[in-house]
């Protein structure tokens, strides 16, 4: 087996999941929101949740269909280029994505449609159940995903049989392993701060535009308001989440701290330059006495460094170590900003500051790009090993792939998901860019429209009437 | 269990071979349409089904990892090339389907994508499904050929027979579901069509013959599997006498007939064996914990609930199309 192609194969994975990802954490937060915002309306009666409404269901629908059109590679890439990664954690692995793939068709099949075209031939507390159930089922196929991924990290209710294939043994444990109830609220809050930032930040934008006035401010009241609360429990969950990597994956822990030797007590780096070389940190600056806090919630604990582990055994350092600090640095200004405004906004002096609409409006991809540092992160942090502990990635690929082959479908893929991505994104942007209008009654079509072409719906609303003709 | 879910692997496959065969087909005839009138008749014909009928192949994909991950590891590795190429062109097919009512002057562009698309997935899996025949070199589960032994002439007549099936099936659903000069024009295509696909079967027949392929031996063998391929027959009388006497429905539900037993003289050609003539479907089964586990939601309600759906859709959009009101 080629060392490049164990590269390649990696670099084509990491594309097509990063590129993935941007669209489940989006619309996961969306069905929340969507769900919230149907019942205030059903509560208070007030036109503008309405409106809001309408308006996002559209973004969450053109997400949604994204985030499907992009998730098919994923369920024969591992085949195709991690053959002996499916061939052995197959019989846990793949019930668990087939799991994730149901869910998703389940939904599609039964709620989604209501969601998107139903309104008028249900009843309100049936629309409502059908919000909820659409929530519900984007954060179950997220469940999945987690269960799967939390396996990977530490591997749990298997038995290895002589071929080298795990055989599950005991569901229930890898179900609800205790690192998946950590992880999974942590992804789901990301999730859903994400879409609270992309709400908070289209109304600043339309505030800054001078239109739609009422729903702008509705937008950036809400979506901060509800950052305030969300934050805090994410940051919560994220140490919870750090303290399952210090029990289970010390290595993985060590290359986030930039930790090279053991220490006690242990000092905290804030910042560094890693050089993996010479085993050493450029640059440092480090507090005493907070590493040992932050890691075992005492000030003299023995911390341990990437030097007690075999060369063999280490994750890359630099990408944990810088992915992990962007992530937590975007979580403590997301914390900053959102109780800035909740304040500003109980004196009254929210909308009085153009730097801060400004600002609010900029920090639309904070969001994303925290979920992918997290993400890179856990993975980076968790090489050399596919299956933590036990199978090494390199040993996971297809053995007799070439890496001319994984080059042309990197290539090939990475050319049709720029014109996904790009069609994509400029459908949103000349969504948001409309922003919320009155609700047009779509044209009587005699086709009514099809919950399994989210694309389609584009066409039929009023706020996509300006799209048409240009 | 192992049973049941190689009894469901079979229907979903066979699900979209059908399904999606009525839309790749009806892209690949989009070349050949009358005018651009007759374009937006055949899109419109399958607008609401298409992205329902590639469900199927993502449903295969999670039944195989699941339930079989032997054959899974095994198989998409082996045909690593067709299976990117397939996806390439299954996305470009739907994107092109898309975006070609947003645009004016780039139409042309996405007309060639989406019959390009078309072509090079029917094409791939034909290939596929010849190579397969022919025998997927392996040892102990590990694929152990080359990049491009799916590449054989064998596997490329294998290919363009099933791009003519597509087209005949996809020229029969537009007999079905157009008027006017799209269903005059379908009528000679799937006749033509007809006949090509005769002469390509009795070509792969011969061809088969002087590779002296195993799976012949399993025909001589149990001569009673015959009866699977002639009911065939009664599906090509159909098209016939449907094209004949004007009976639109007739071709389509002719064309299923031929489709139902191709797929199943292919099954019982192979069956036990999922890779032939090395794997059974019990070897590569995955442990029964993970059989049941899947079972007893996704088996149970998952598979029908999405197959009802199916049928839902189809049965909603049953009649013809009306092309001077519906937009696509």
């Amino acid at each position: 087996m080629d060392i490049t192609t164990l590269l390649l194969a990696r670099i084509q994975f990491a594309f097509t999941v990063s590129f993935h990802i941007i669209f489940p954490a989006f619309t996961i937060g969306l069905a929340a929101w969507l769900t919230l915002l149907e019942a205030l309306r059903m509560i208070t009666g007030r036109p503008v949740y309405r409106v809001l409404f309408d308006f996002w269901l559209k973004i969450f629908a053109i997400s949604f269909g994204l985030g499907v059109v992009s998730g098919i590679v994923l369920a024969f890439q591992f085949g195709t280029n991690w053959s002996e990664l499916a061939r052995r954690t197959g019989p846990i692995q793949g019930p668990l994505l087939g799991y994730e793939s149901f869910t998703a068709f389940a939904l599609e099949a039964s709620f989604f449609g209501i969601l998107l075209f139903g309104r008028k031939r249900v009843s309100e507390w049936f629309y409502l159940l059908a919000c909820a159930m659409v929530a519900l089922g984007t954060s179950l196929s997220a469940f999945w995903i987690m269960v799967n991924n939390s396996w990977m990290q530490w591997p749990t209710g298997y038995a290895l049989d002589a071929q080298g294939v795990f055989i599950p043994t005991d569901w229930n444990a890898i179900i609800f392993s205790p690192v998946v109830w950590v992880r999974f609220p942590h992804m789901l809050l990301a999730s859903y701060v994400t879409g609270a930032f992309c709400v908070a930040a289209t109304g600043a934008w339309l505030l800054l535009r001078g239109k739609a006035h009422a729903e702008g401010q509705a937008m950036m009241r809400m979506g901060l308001g509800l950052a305030a609360i969300l934050v805090p429990a994410q940051i919560f969950f994220g140490h919870l989440t750090g303290d399952y990597v210090h029990d289970k994956q010390p290595a993985k822990f060590a290359a986030i701290e930039g930790r090279w030797h053991d220490e006690q007590p242990a000092s905290e780096v804030l910042f560094a330059i890693p050089d993996e070389a010479r085993e050493t940190n450029h640059f440092e600056i480090a507090v005493p006495y907070v590493g040992s806090l932050i890691a075992s919630m005492t000030l003299d604990s023995k911390e341990v460094g990437l030097t007690s582990f075999p060369k063999a055994d280490r994750p890359p350092v630099a990408i944990p170590f810088f992915a992990f600090r962007v992530m937590a640095g975007i979580g403590f200004f997301m914390l900053a900003l959102s109780w800035y405004a909740v304040w500003l906004n109980f004196r009254g002096h929210l909308f009085d500051r153009r730097w801060l609409l400004r600002v609010v409006f900029l920090s639309f991809p904070l969001g994303f790009i925290a979920t992918l540092t997290g993400w890179f992160t856990a993975e980076v942090g968790r090489q050399p090993w596919v299956v933590y502990g036990v199978l090494r990635t390199a040993d996971a690929v297809t053995p007799f792939l070439l890496p001319q082959q994984v080059a042309f479908s990197l290539a090939l893929f990475a050319a049709i998901y720029l014109v996904i991505f790009l069609a994509g994104m400029t459908y949103i942007y000349r969504l948001l860019r409309a922003g919320p209008g009155p609700t047009v009654p779509a044209p009587a079509t005699p086709q009514p429209p099809n919950p399994k072409r989210p694309l389609s719906l584009a066409r039929h609303s009023g706020a996509a009437a300006g799209l048409e003709k240009e | 269990m192992a049973e049941f879910w190689i009894a469901a692997l079979a229907l979903t496959i066979f699900l979209y071979v059908t399904l999606d065969g009525i839309d790749l087909g009806v892209g690949i005839l989009f070349r050949w349409a009358p005018d651009e009138g007759g374009r937006h008749q055949m899109l419109q014909t399958i607008s609401p089904i298409w992205d329902g009928n590639e469900t199927w192949l993502v449903i295969s994909a999670a039944i195989l990892f699941g339930a079989f991950p032997l054959v899974y590891a095994l198989v998409l590795s082996a045909f690593y090339l067709p299976l990117m190429l397939l996806l390439a062109a299954l996305i470009l097919r739907g994107v092109a389907f898309e975006f070609r009512a947003h645009s004016s002057w780039t139409r042309k562009f996405w007309d060639i994508g989406f019959w390009l698309g078309s072509v090079a997935a029917a094409f791939v899996q034909g290939c596929a499904v010849g190579a397969l025949a022919v025998g997927l070199p392996n040892e102990d589960g590990r694929f152990t050929g080359s990049p491009f032994f799916w590449f054989s002439p064998f596997s490329i007549l294998c290919g363009v027979a099933l791009c003519l099936g597509y087209a005949l099936i996809g020229a029969c659903w537009l007999i079905r579901k157009t008027e006017g000069s799209v269903r005059e024009s379908a009528r000679t295509h799937a006749l033509v069509l007809l006949a090509a696909v005769g002469v390509i079967l009795a070509l792969i027949f011969v061809y088969s013959l002087y590779l002296d392929l195993p799976v012949l031996h399993r025909w001589a063998d149990r001569p009673v599997l015959g009866a699977i391929p002639m009911t065939g027959l009664i599906g090509i009388a159909m098209v016939l006498v449907g094209v004949g006497m004007r009976q639109d429905s007739w071709p389509l539900i002719g064309t299923f007939i031929v489709f139902l037993s191709a797929f199943g003289s292919l099954a019982a050609s192979f069956l036990p064996y999922m890779i032939p003539f090395s794997i059974t479907y019990l070897q590569a089964a995955a442990p029964h914990s993970s059989l049941s586990f899947m079972f007893w939601f996704a088996g149970i309600i998952v598979l029908p609930l999405t197959v009802g759906y199916a049928i839902i859709n189809f049965v909603t959009f049953w009649g013809k199309i009306r092309p001077e009101t519906d937009e696509y």
